[in-house]
């Protein structure tokens, strides 16, 4: 249990989406002008990270590592499939996308007509396949670790968001010089939090 | 019809801006704001980003390719599947090519290969442009945007490879210019991850100045 909250922190500060990996940064940009629609997308990629991740680790561990394919037939031991892993991972992810919004639009409407426009953006988002892939990378032992790292980097991802969304609208009231609107000062702050981020690398998990 | 339609050559004044766009007044990381991911995690040294822009201009230009060859074909729901699988076809190809002769590249930038395929440059530009026009044009296109792309990830690993390692492609240049006599230091800072997004925020800053059309209104 102990090992699976290490996993979970670690993932939110430590090895965070956006401050360490940038990824998702397109639509982390684009959405954070306001908190509310940040809040939208922040949930959305929790919610998808938290369910294709461990899917992807079933498929992974049981499918196309070398010699996964032994459980059907004990000659698969040679058979490595792990080339095909971009193309099942983003299969997975576009189908699950899919699945989840028609889900969420049948049981949850409210929840439904609030993150709106932002699920089908997901399959393309970055953060998304970025997980699986570093599911891949860091070979996970068990699937509840995988799945403790795919909601922790979802909530990271949520976290910085949020944050972003905030001083973005804070930001409004300043005077930035004129160039730098927008784009080149959301940039800078990003880096800054990146640097403030960097101070739970110490931490020992 | 066809027939009294003047053929437009292959290099004609609209087909160059296709190419030249990208460069400055549409470039896809400052101005479009697409491909940022991978834009700043690969930029620490020079070597592995211009390898990425290379995989991203031939990921680029064949998916532009493909994908407007199929435009008049492809069912409008379900297009982003289609597109997300040319896309990873033509990737898991790159990756390929890479570990098969650049393995220890192919190492560094580790998951970032992947991520090619959900880069955004590569299905916004398949999305706004070769989806309606044709496979040449896209060609064209594609060519465009994954070289300033590359441009502006050169430029930035120049920078940091230069001032935080003291190297240019693995090159040691300040020994050999020996300023590390003269008390000079590496700015070790500039190897970190946030550093890339403030040389960005730079870049943009300078480009804003230059063309004052670009400055955002609230």
């Amino acid at each position: 249990m102990q090992e699976l909250i290490n996993i979970f922190v670690k993932s939110i500060f430590i090895d965070n989406m956006i401050f360490a990996y940038f990824l998702g940064m397109c639509s982390y940009l684009a959405v954070s002008k306001t908190v509310k629609t940040g809040m939208g997308l922040g949930l959305a990629v929790t919610f998808v990270l938290t369910i294709t991740v461990p899917v992807n680790y079933l498929l992974q561990t049981k499918i196309l590592d070398k010699g996964a394919l032994q459980w059907l037939d004990p000659s698969f031991v040679e058979v490595d499939l792990s080339f095909l892993s971009f193309i099942m991972f983003i299969a997975v992810i576009a189908a699950m996308v899919q699945l989840v919004e028609m889900i969420v639009e049948k049981f949850a409407p409210a929840l439904y007509s609030a993150l709106g426009i932002f699920l089908p953006l997901i399959a393309v988002n970055c953060s998304i396949l970025g997980g699986s892939l570093f599911m891949q990378e860091r070979a996970y032992a068990t699937i509840g670790q995988a799945t403790a790292f795919g909601f922790g980097s979802g909530i990271g991802w949520l976290l910085a968001v949020l944050a972003i969304a905030a001083i973005r609208e804070r930001l409004k009231y300043s005077h930035v010089p004129p160039a730098l609107r927008g784009l080149g000062i959301t940039f800078i702050i990003t880096g800054l939090m990146g640097i403030a981020f960097m101070s739970f690398m110490g931490i020992k998990l | 019809m066809e027939i009294n339609k003047p053929k437009e050559a292959l290099f004609s004044k609209k087909n160059r801006k296709l190419l030249k766009d990208p460069m400055n007044i549409n470039n896809p990381i400052t101005v479009q704001v697409l491909g940022i991911c991978s834009a700043l995690a690969i930029t620490v040294k020079l070597k592995p980003a211009i390898v990425m822009s290379l995989s991203v201009i031939v990921v680029m230009a064949l998916a532009n390719v493909i994908t407007s060859l199929m435009r008049n074909m492809i069912p409008n729901r379900i297009r982003i599947i289609v597109q997300l699988v040319v896309v990873a076809t033509l990737v898991i190809l790159v990756d390929q090519v890479l570990k098969a002769f650049v393995y220890d590249v192919s190492k560094q930038l580790s998951v970032f290969v992947g991520l090619i395929i959900t880069n955004c440059i590569i299905m916004g530009r398949i999305e706004a442009f070769s989806l309606g026009n044709t496979p040449w044009k896209s060609f064209l296109d594609g060519i465009g945007n994954g070289a300033s792309y590359g441009l502006i990830l050169i430029v930035v690993s120049f920078f940091r490879e230069l001032l935080g390692n003291g190297t240019l492609y693995d090159y040691p240049v300040v020994e050999k210019l020996g300023l590390y006599d003269l008390g000079y230091h590496n700015n070790g800072m500039m190897l970190l991850p946030p550093m890339a997004l403030i040389v960005v925020a730079l870049i943009i800053w300078w480009q804003r100045s230059k063309t004052p059309s670009l400055i955002e209104k609230d």
